[in-house]
């Protein structure tokens, strides 16, 4: 039980980071059904900005959550930048184009991001300096750091502030209309160009905010860890239904739990020696034959993905949209 | 067109093309055997390309996970072909197995998620891919298979009675190398590959394939079985797939899984997409450029920082790849139908946006 509470608690913090970043990918398919491949070169962005004004600042004597949110504060700007920038040059030119032609471009931009990173920052890895003190509270025997409920908490105060502002707000409401029609909203005098814009805005400012908590959970950012984390949270955005607030929530939590308790559980659950088929040299004093261990942790991200597709074609929440004809 | 009834100028141009193919391994030996292999991956490259237009461009269906098939292929002649399991089966016995093999994974990945629509049969393909190299890179425990992230070395190369397709040779006082060899086989491949491609484009299949990708609603109407139609895109696409990849083991040599990372799957659909998905030139072209313009830059870049700057500023890779995305980039943004569209596709841009 107590490993089960524990997981639950890792794969929420995890599962919370990956809706952020879900939302991003989700709010950008859903307005212009572009997948945003660039999207987690632009978390790592985040990240990376942000560990370099917090290594410096470590010294001064600031408070930790001072440094912590000025780095955010340094992160959110260039991200925007690099958001606005990328929607600018590499995707309005191609709103009309064949459907593959911006999915490559996306390729593209997420080449140069990552090693325009990698010439800025270089291949090592940046350490986040020790400033925060590591406390934790126990409960019912799962122990959760002070980090993971910071994680928590702004990681539902996001969600619940994107929520106010697409259902809201003005703004919010010409993005939904931009999602529906993109010709009938721009007759009824919303400007389709200034909104798809300040999508992929929102969409990176969330993505810096996701790189520094990712970042500070692990302790570690890299150019590369982009990559890995653009893939989850992507997988979580179509398994909660692409294009669907509410579903990339969901999907980032569900994939976020459905990895820990996979990493928690799958050894245990694949050991034959518990079914008494292992070989008997193997399992002789209570030794192991484990068919499937922690490291098939992804995989097991990726089937559950697979099977929820099968059985729902358009993910957890998403609508059931006939083919149009 | 068919062959048969292609006019003479056709044929002539057919076998201009087919002797410069020939001659050129010698040429590229004048640069070095490091240039005969860069040939030798990028026909290797032109075989995926080839594979992946078949579920991309004619089938319209967007696969993230075509380089498991690669892997399938290349772990099946591994695993029969290398001291690993001390099997040593010819090569014309492993390369049907392999493709076959890759071929009923495309049937086990595409049975049930074929009705996914076109975005989420991208990641669940995406997914896949994922997963057949998590399993070849954990896969050696309990019992070991794949060898894990060690990969398998030693394998065999191609022989035929007493020809070893890596030993070198003299013919007539003219050296012959290994990677020459392969040259030509993979080459000669290639053009049964290309033949199968136009053939099937124009068959009761092709048509079928581009049906389904312009209306599925309509092309059912019309009696076609779009899932059967569809799965057979999947794994004629696969097979492909597990040919290339028979015949990269053989030629490296050694593979590990990675070899087959999901840049690897996107680099292909880059190059389906940049050289014209749909039009068989047009991705042959695709696949040649995106497989030798990074490899010109590895031997351009650094010699000319020396020229410029008298010492190397920027890391050679980091110019290359800065480069390459570039290119892409620009390449969508000035022919977003590709470098070769197809008839279809530049019907369609023509057209007055909706």
């Amino acid at each position: 039980m107590d490993i089960f509470l524990q997981q639950l608690v890792n794969g929420l913090t995890l599962g919370a980071v990956y809706a952020v970043v879900a939302l991003g990918y989700t709010m950008v398919y859903g307005i212009i059904q572009l997948i945003n491949f660039a999207h987690g070169e632009v978390v790592m962005i985040g990240a990376m900005v942000a560990f370099t004004v917090i290594n410096l600042l470590a010294a001064a004597g600031l408070p930790p959550v001072a440094v912590v949110l000025i780095g955010t504060a340094c992160a959110v700007p260039v991200c925007m930048l690099v958001g606005y920038g990328m929607e600018r040059f590499a995707y309005r030119p191609l709103r009309r184009a064949p459907r593959l032609a911006p999915l490559i471009t996306a390729i593209g931009v997420s080449i140069i991001l990552q090693h325009l990173a990698l010439l800025v920052w270089s291949r090592n890895v940046m350490a986040f300096p020790q400033i925060i003190p590591l406390t934790t509270f126990s409960f019912a025997g799962a122990t959760i750091t002070g980090v993971q409920i910071a994680i928590l908490c702004l990681c539902f105060a996001i969600m619940a502030g994107l929520a106010l502002l697409v259902y809201h707000t003005r703004l919010g409401t010409a993005m939904r209309a931009t999602a529906q029609n993109q010709q009938v909203a721009r007759l009824m005098g919303v400007d389709v160009n200034r909104v798809i814009a300040a999508t992929f805005v929102i969409g990176a400012a969330l993505a810096a905010v996701a790189g520094v908590m990712v970042g500070t959970y692990y302790g570690i950012a890299q150019y590369t860890m982009g990559s890995v984390l653009g893939l989850k949270a992507f997988a979580a955005a179509v398994l909660g239904g692409i294009g669907n607030i509410p579903g990339a929530m969901v999907g980032g939590l569900v994939l976020g739990v459905v990895e820990a308790m996979g990493a928690g559980y799958i050894g245990d659950l694949t050991d034959l020696c518990r079914y008494g088929l292992g070989p008997a040299e193997a399992c002789a004093d209570g030794g192991h034959f484990i068919l499937f261990g922690s490291n098939y942790q992804d995989v097991f991200a990726f089937v559950v993905l697979i099977l929820v597709l099968v059985f729902r074609p358009s993910g957890l929440l998403g609508e059931r949209v006939g083919d149009r004809a | 067109m068919t062959p048969a009834s292609a006019p003479r100028r056709v044929w002539i141009a057919a076998a201009l093309v087919a002797l410069a193919l020939a001659a050129l391994p010698f040429a590229l030996s004048y640069a070095g055997t490091a240039w005969v292999r860069i040939a030798n991956f990028a026909v290797l490259y032109v075989l995926l390309a080839l594979g992946l237009n078949i579920v991309v461009g004619f089938a319209g269906l967007l696969d993230l996970g075509y380089i498991a098939f690669y892997a399938v292929g290349a772990y099946a002649y591994a695993l029969l072909a290398s001291p690993h399991f001390g099997l040593h089966l010819p090569f014309w016995i492993i390369l049907p197995i392999g493709a076959a093999v890759a071929a009923l994974f495309g049937v086990l990945l595409g049975a049930p998620t074929l009705k996914l629509r076109g975005d989420y049969l991208a990641i669940v393909t995406l997914g896949f891919g994922e997963i057949v190299r998590i399993c070849l890179n954990n896969l050696s425990q309990p019992v070991n298979i794949t060898r894990g992230p060690q990969g398998i070395a030693q394998i065999d190369p191609f022989r035929a009675g007493g020809f070893d397709f890596s030993a070198t040779d003299r013919v007539l006082g003219v050296e012959i190398t290994g990677p020459m060899k392969y040259y030509w086989l993979l080459v000669a491949v290639a053009a049964v590959i290309i033949v199968v491609n136009i053939r099937l484009q124009n068959s009761r299949i092709g048509r079928a394939w581009e049906a389904v990708r312009e209306d599925e609603i309509a092309a059912r109407a019309m009696g076609i079985d779009t899932t059967a139609v569809k799965l057979l895109a999947f794994a004629m696409g696969a097979s492909f797939g597990g040919v290339a990849g028979g015949m990269f083991a053989a030629i490296q040599g050694f593979i590990s899984p990675e070899s087959f990372v999901l840049v690897e799957s996107v680099l292909i659909v880059s190059m389906v997409v940049l050289g014209g998905m749909g039009n068989i030139w047009g991705v042959i072209l695709g696949a040649v450029l995106l497989s030798f313009v990074p490899e010109v830059l590895r031997y351009t870049v650094t010699p000319l920082q020396h020229a410029l700057f008298g010492k190397i500023v920027v890391e050679p890779e980091v110019i290359r790849m800065l480069i390459f995305g570039l290119a892409l980039v620009l390449v969508m943004l000035y022919r977003p139908a590709g470098l070769l569209p197809s008839a279809v596709r530049k019907r369609e841009l023509a057209e007055e946006p909706k």
